[in-house]
């Protein structure tokens, strides 16, 4: 048991902040509780520190708002932690949603839908394109277009503040990835998954790749949810350069074989210089 | 002769290269075009509901849906309960803050806690402030219409519900007295609201006695009409002042060259025959 816990500890880490956050702003709501107030669009930690959705003001300054200085530093702490954490630490280590795209996933691995659909059909880069379209309606009809239709808020208020139809948005979710399109919304349709990818592409967390202790069992490409950032599985050992990685550290978990592990960006760079210079 | 043919092999494959890349372009503009469409759609038919009340201190609703970021810290910081975000299914623009005074009105807070908290300023401190202090009773919330019909008092029965609850007693609400000419021996204890006073909390819609508030409180965009600069109170100096805000307009009517007695017999395109 304790081995099967301590196997997975990044999993069972990755939960508790998820849900524990959740807790956090539930409890602002419903017990008073002043450690994590508002929800992920903006919020208060500990009565003092702002943090604001980068991806919403971007979305209010296309549609025209005055962005208000409170705002502007919630946001700039949001940046600032994603660039160095990992932009896509937001959707594996907080977001709501992912516990459901993550049941999809299991499913669809558990029931062999990915030996079936070996191809997916869809290109990873609809988010990006998703991300224009969300400024060029939030400019065009004055609102912030992203922010009325997001199924992520949809939940994550639905949970702090009461759920109404909310859960369709989540059982939709949930059957997308299940049947449609593996990883589908995380992967390849959510623009905030995209916003966060491109903050993450200078982040220091990296995941990093040892080739030498690689025996080819491609466990880490079967478990990944951004499966083209693994690319040099098997190659070279290099670290996942790419922002779309989460740092779910899933890949991590699965290698028996040490093959794959965080690292701090810089050291590793460091690290290969010397060794260099050595040489 | 034998250099050519690959040569040519490979103006084949960019043609067919350019041309699957200018398909994937083109797939790409449509299925941005559809996705678009109904995006589009549904912000523009969401945002078209006027009839929300929102949180004192609001923008206008049109600089509100910008600026809201719908994080609900002016829903937790209300003692009342009184503001709800909107769920799936309320059929107002997503997680945007409300309240519906029938329910739970605005108890008009006099430290107003839902404002300050705001963090993009959608709830504008600065319009509820006056010498420099927070005032809710400058806030513009919504305005209180009557419908006389159900209204009971204009049937000449004695009620003064909304008066009595109104927070802004005596001047929001006023009670007039005229006689009730069906009896003879009555009085009519009716009651007016003062738009420069109402705030739009909606205790009176809360405490009105029929079975739907013959009192309710309307965005005022949606209360008042607006008279425009052409109009004004001669008697009135500062009212004066605003016909330099007048522009005027010409307007041409094409006069018909036809004889005035024609109109009476010719009814002319109003029948196709």
């Amino acid at each position: 048991m304790i081995n099967f816990i301590i196997k997975r500890k990044y999993l069972f880490l990755r939960r508790f902040v998820q849900i524990g956050i959740m807790v956090l702003y539930f409890g602002a709501n419903a017990y008073g509780w002043n450690i994590l107030v508002g929800n992920l669009s903006s919020s208060v930690l500990f009565g003092v520190i702002p943090m604001s959705d980068p991806y919403a003001a971007l979305q209010m300054l296309a549609a025209g708002a005055t962005l208000a200085t409170d705002l502007l530093i919630g946001v700039g702490i949001v940046v600032l932690l994603y660039m160095f954490v990992g932009g896509r630490v937001f959707c594996s280590w907080v977001c709501p949603v992912n516990l459901i795209t993550d049941l999809s996933n299991y499913l669809r691995r558990k029931l062999g839908f990915n030996q079936i659909q070996k191809k997916q059909p869809a290109s990873r880069n609809i988010r990006y394109w998703v991300i224009v379209m969300s400024f060029v309606i939030s400019f065009a009809l004055g609102v912030t277009a992203f922010e009325f239709i997001s199924p992520i808020s949809m939940i994550h208020r639905g949970v702090i503040f009461g759920l109404g139809f909310g859960w369709a948005a989540m059982l939709i979710i949930f059957l997308f990835d299940l049947f449609v399109l593996k990883n589908g919304w995380c992967g390849h349709i959510c623009p905030l998954g995209g916003f966060y990818s491109l903050i993450g592409k200078f982040s220091f967390i990296r995941v990093h790749h040892n080739v030498d202790n690689c025996t080819e069992c491609m466990k880490c490409k079967e478990v990944c949810s951004e499966v083209q950032v693994l690319h040099m599985i098997t190659k070279e050992s290099i670290p996942v350069i790419s922002g779309e990685c989460t740092n779910c550290a899933r890949c991590i978990e699965v290698c028996d074989d040490d093959a794959l592990n965080f690292s701090i960006k810089k050291l590793i760079k460091n690290k290969e210089e010397s060794q260099n210079e050595i040489n | 002769m034998s250099n050519n043919i690959p040569e040519e092999n490979n103006k084949e494959e960019i043609a067919s290269t350019r041309r699957l890349f200018l398909l994937n372009m083109a797939r790409t503009v449509g299925l941005a075009g559809l996705g678009g469409l109904v995006w589009s759609a549904y912000v523009d038919e969401v945002t078209a509901s006027t009839l929300i009340l929102r949180p004192p201190g609001a923008l206008k609703e049109e600089d509100f849906l910008k600026t809201c970021i719908k994080c609900g810290m002016c829903v937790e910081a209300c003692p009342f309960d009184t503001l709800f975000l909107a769920k799936p299914g309320d059929n107002k623009p997503l997680g945007t803050p409300f309240f519906e005074p029938r329910k739970v009105p605005c108890y008009m807070c006099t430290d107003i806690p839902c404002v300050p908290v705001c963090p993009t300023g959608a709830l504008d401190e600065e319009s509820v402030t006056s010498d420099g202090k927070l005032d809710i009773e400058i806030s513009e919330m919504g305005l209180a219409v009557i419908d006389k019909e159900s209204c009971i008092a204009f049937w000449g029965i004695q009620c003064d519900a909304c008066y009595r609850a109104c927070p802004v007693l005596g001047k929001a609400i006023t009670v007039e007295y005229s006689k009730n000419e069906r009896t003879g021996k009555h009085a009519f204890m009716q009651p007016v609201v003062h738009s420069e006073f109402c705030t739009g909390c909606g205790l009176c819609e809360r405490a009105c006695v029929t079975e739907k508030a013959a009192i309710f409180v309307l965005p005022k965009e949606v209360a008042m009409g607006k008279v425009g600069d052409h109009y004004i109170k001669g008697w009135d100096e500062k009212d004066d002042d605003r016909v330099k805000n007048a522009k005027g307009a010409t307007t041409t009517t094409e006069l018909s060259k036809r004889s005035a007695l024609d109109s009476l017999n010719d009814s002319g395109s109003l029948f196709d025959d």
